[in-house]
């Protein structure tokens, strides 16, 4: 991680809700038109994360520690209007649900001028044609006649497609996309990840990806953040990290999903659980997988293990796992739980 | 927001069992951390109490003649608030009055209650063409002012408490139907009332068992206005003469003082301040448990 | 032998404003003593509804549900309880599918009553069982909804399905709301259960790689209608209908040097259009004029594999 090449760098970032730390000390950082998938179960931090960084955390949130700077500007040093000119034109964020995150009373056109307006001085006119463009760039067919039309008219997939068009709208230099198909059927998915990857390449925008999907970081990202109970425990390459998860955390992901390459079935094979929930970690002194982790040992119980680097932009925070060579690693599944027959 | 939902849910849950502190204790200790509810039942209780204790506190009859008429407050120590035109005792009247404006509201929402529930609830859980006449039912009594109603049925009927009462719980049901019928239509899709069918039991169990216990709520915060409005309306019907001539009620009293109203203007305010005060603690109540019994700050 | 569950020309119908939605629109199929039959399709295209209609939750429209040889598709509320018994629902939401008000043994105890099942102290051995059989805390029993995770209200609700000893369990997506962790130990814990008290599902599920995985046969819907249906395996190896290619192809794969291809279909299912032909033509990559005036009908295709395509 070379912190003068990165377009987002979040330093030590904690967020702190009354009663509880949702975010410890998170560092990572994104490249110019990289795409970071930041991965982990609900609760885990990964949104509280994002919304950091477009500082719209709830307002019974606040940043406890750390640095957020986009191309060197700091962002929690800007004042809300500057922040404000920061939000849609440097950054801008996609939500999960394109139901509500639309305004049902104006039509899609309108909402994607009202963004150009906002941050360039464009006339009306102008804004409209470029709004055209957007729905044609976001592959919306017909994009002339269905500029007029208003959110109810489009399908799930398409709203969707209308919030990307309003995200990129003035071109900003990162996306942070917060599970942008989870709402989706498995057919649009595809097709809405794909437009997205389409965008990044021709408009040269970075993309943080929030998933809790291993199968979309998989084929729509170039690195990973793994985050449990608030801290990330792994970041990696794609390529390196699935071929070799190191966290047993991001080793229980893999092995809990249903291998879509490989005829499995419950008959002949038991799925990998990781017991308990992330409830556990609640009150817990030292690493916060441990109660749930195959491989604990005296000493995860006693301090948080620190995220270590371990070369080629790899950090694992287990020594556990990483102290072994990797010939000898323990194989995956590491928990007990494997076959049964 | 999406990163509301992202805070462990299970802070008080199961994983930390002893830790958990009974429900009931929970409820209580919500109720009295709300400012809005604590304010409104301390004045409520007090006058509650005031209405029972009315004959110890005052055992000679409030309708005899005591003293000099129209004597203001203060001015003579054995009649703190005065005395009215017959000369009797404001302070013993006032008093006594608490008894039939609480009765008179507590029954009439009472009866609304009871009427507006089970229309509401067949309304809802039946929907259809049940629902669709129950609902006409519903806009013809709307339709007319609620007022104007109780006035005719009370001018048909003798005034006396009981039928005062019945005639405004007559004219507020269908507030409480619509409230009721509304929670029932959406409950009814739940899937927990699903789960109650699938597991076969009865439609009577599962309006009683598993849709009244979650459509209660906003009707409880209903029913502390219902008991206002119908304190007011009394007032109102008593102020028309519409009484019975041998209870007193705040109403009756202000309309006693009218006559007085330029040279002895307490006779009329000081029963005015009294229904103020019951009508805002009602209110103050609603109010706080609105803020109480929302399911998304359920304790 | 007779099927346990037999569900012939099923038709389920909404009113949507003024027009009618057909959301199961001829839908006949079988499920076997002991089997786990998945139902796989995108939202909205009617499985959901399917499930509710075969559990007579919604009333069908034409068609019959035959279960353990005895027609249920009239019954009046009081002839069906005795049935009730016989097959249970899981649903989605591990939220909404408990009411809030009730203890866990309030919702469990209920059940028991209602079918006057044993006596207090017999019911209260059975509470106490099935809480440990589903992976719960002893004490979880007088405690509230509010105070379990996900995870642990899809036992509970697991729980209320098992406690009436069915033959069937209907599970409604029961594992899409709970994060990926939850749904292995959800998954083996259906499965542990199945073996045991030798239950058959119908696996109700969006996410084809969990029914494949979960079912020993698939069923593949589509705009209200199966368009193919085949044991696990077969489907896997060789799916003939272009939806079910195109489902299969959108699944991402964890193995990023397995690189994806184009999406093969593009599109969305869109409910409210008046369709004819084949359902699935305005989105299929292979669609000619046959496909727009004729309906394929599902036809066999040897060892039970049936597809609804002309050119399966």
């Amino acid at each position: 991680m070379t912190a003068g090449a990165a377009l987002l760098s979040v330093d030590k970032l904690s967020v702190a809700f009354p009663g509880h730390t949702a975010v410890h000390e998170a560092s990572f950082s994104i490249s110019p038109g990289e795409t970071l998938a930041l991965v982990g179960e609900s609760g885990c931090g990964k949104s509280v994360t994002a919304f950091s960084v477009m500082r719209l955390l709830p307002p019974n949130a606040r940043v406890a520690s750390g640095r957020i700077s986009l191309e060197g500007t700091d962002l929690l040093a800007l004042s809300e209007a500057e922040m404000r000119e920061v939000r849609g034109a440097r950054v801008s964020l996609i939500q999960q649900e394109p139901m509500t995150s639309l305004n049902p009373v104006l039509s899609i056109g309108l909402q994607i001028s009202e963004v150009i307006r906002r941050h360039e001085k464009v006339s009306r006119k102008a804004a409209r044609e470029r709004a055209v463009e957007l729905l044609d760039l976001v592959s919306i067919p017909n994009a002339r006649n269905r500029i007029d039309d208003y959110p109810h008219n489009l399908s799930g997939g398409m709203r969707q497609r209308v919030m990307i068009a309003m995200a990129v709208a003035c071109q900003p230099k990162l996306l942070i996309a917060d599970e942008p198909t989870t709402a989706l059927d498995v057919t649009t998915q595809a097709q809405v990840l794909d437009l997205l990857d389409d965008l990044r390449h021709r408009l040269g925008m970075a993309v943080l990806l929030i998933t809790h999907d291993l199968g979309v970081v998989a084929q729509w990202a170039d690195r990973i953040a793994v985050m449990y109970a608030g801290r990330i425990v792994e970041q990696a390459g794609i390529e390196p990290f699935f071929a070799s998860p190191m966290h047993p955390y991001s080793r229980g992901l893999l092995g809990a999903r249903v291998d879509v390459d490989a005829d499995e079935h419950y008959g002949s094979h038991r799925l990998t659980e990781i017991p308990g929930s992330i409830a556990s970690a609640a009150g817990q002194t030292g690493c916060s997988f441990a109660p749930r982790c195959p491989v604990v040992q005296a000493a995860c119980r006693q301090a948080v293990p620190p995220l270590t680097p371990l070369g080629e932009g790899r950090a694992v925070a287990c020594p556990v796992t990483t102290s072994v060579p990797l010939a000898n690693r323990p194989s995956f599944p590491l928990s007990g739980a494997g076959a049964r027959q | 927001m999406s990163v509301q939902a992202e805070q462990p849910i299970v802070v008080t849950g199961a994983a930390a069992p002893g830790r958990a502190i009974p429900r009931r204790r929970r409820r209580l200790r919500a109720f009295l951390r709300n400012p809005t509810f604590v304010a409104g039942a301390l004045i409520l209780t007090a006058l509650v109490l005031l209405a029972l204790t009315a004959g110890l506190l005052f055992p000679a009859d409030p309708q005899d003649m005591v003293g000099t008429p129209l004597l203001w407050p203060g001015q003579d120590a054995e009649f703190p608030l005065g005395t009215d035109s017959l000369g009797r005792d404001v302070l013993a009247r006032l008093v006594y009055g608490t008894r039939a404006s609480l009765l008179v509201g507590v029954a009439a929402a009472a009866i609304g209650l009871a009427i507006g529930m089970v229309v509401g609830a067949f309304a809802g859980f039946l929907g259809g063409r049940v629902d669709a006449a129950l609902m006409r039912l519903v806009e013809l009594f709307q339709t007319t002012p609620t007022f104007i109603l109780v006035i005719v049925i009370v001018s048909i009927t003798e005034p006396t408490i009981p039928t005062i009462a019945m005639a405004i719980g007559l004219a507020s049901w269908p507030t409480v139907a619509r409230l009721v019928r509304a929670q029932f239509r959406s409950l009814r899709e739940t899937d927990f009332v699903m789960a109650a069918r699938s597991l076969g039991y009865s439609p009577l169990r599962i309006i009683v068992q598993e849709i009244l216990p979650n459509a209660l709520p906003p009707v409880i915060v209903a029913a502390s206005v219902m008991i206002a409005n119908a304190i007011l309306t009394e007032a109102g019907l008593s102020f028309l003469n519409m009484r019975d001539p041998n209870v007193i009620s705040w109403g009756g009293m202000i309309g006693d003082g009218r006559d007085q109203l330029r040279t002895a203007w307490f006779l009329t305010a000081l029963p005015g301040a009294a229904i103020a005060m019951a009508v805002l603690s009602l209110n103050l109540v609603g109010d706080g448990l609105n803020e109480i019994l929302n399911p998304r700050t359920e304790p | 032998m007779t099927p346990l569950l037999s569900v012939r020309d099923l038709h389920t119908r909404y009113a949507v404003g003024r027009q009618v939605l057909r959301a199961v629109d001829g839908v006949s199929f079988e499920v076997g003593r002991g089997e786990t039959v998945g139902l796989v399709g995108e939202s909205g295209c009617g499985k959901s509804t399917l499930g509710k209609t075969i559990l007579r939750l919604v009333p069908s429209a034409e068609g019959s549900i035959t279960l353990d040889g005895a027609d249920i598709t009239h019954l009046g509320d009081s002839a069906m309880a005795p049935h009730r018994r016989r097959m249970q629902m899981i649903f989605q939401d591990p939220f909404g599918s408990l009411n809030p008000r009730h203890t866990i043994r309030t919702v469990l105890d209920t059940a028991l009553k209602v079918h006057r099942l044993g006596d207090a102290a017999e019911r209260e051995r059975r509470l106490v069982e099935i809480i440990a059989r589903v992976g719960l805390p002893p004490d979880s029993l007088d405690r509230y909804p509010h105070e379990f995770s996900g995870g642990q209200r899809q036992r509970i609700g697991i729980a209320r399905a098992l406690i009436l000893q069915p033959a069937l369990i209907v599970c409604d997506e029961p594992v899409s709301a709970l994060d990926v962790s939850i749904q292995a130990q959800i998954l083996n814990l259906l499965v542990d259960l199945k073996r045991e008290f030798g239950l058959a599902y119908l696996f109700i599920s969006h996410d084809l790689s969990v029914v494949r995985y979960f079912a020993d046969r698939v069923l593949v819907m589509y705009f209200g209608r199966i368009v193919e249906s085949a044991s696990h395996t077969t489907l896997w190896r060789d799916p003939r209908h272009p939806y079910t290619k195109a489902l299969f192809a959108a699944l991402p794969s964890a193995d990023p040097t397995h690189k994806r291809g184009e999406p093969p279909i593009k599109g969305e299912l869109v409910t409210t259009e008046h369709v004819t032909g084949c359902r699935f033509h305005s989105r299929c990559p292979a669609a000619t004029d046959r496909c727009r005036t004729e309906e394929p009908v599902l036809r066999p295709l040897g060892e039970g594999h049936h597809a609804a395509c002309h050119y399966a």
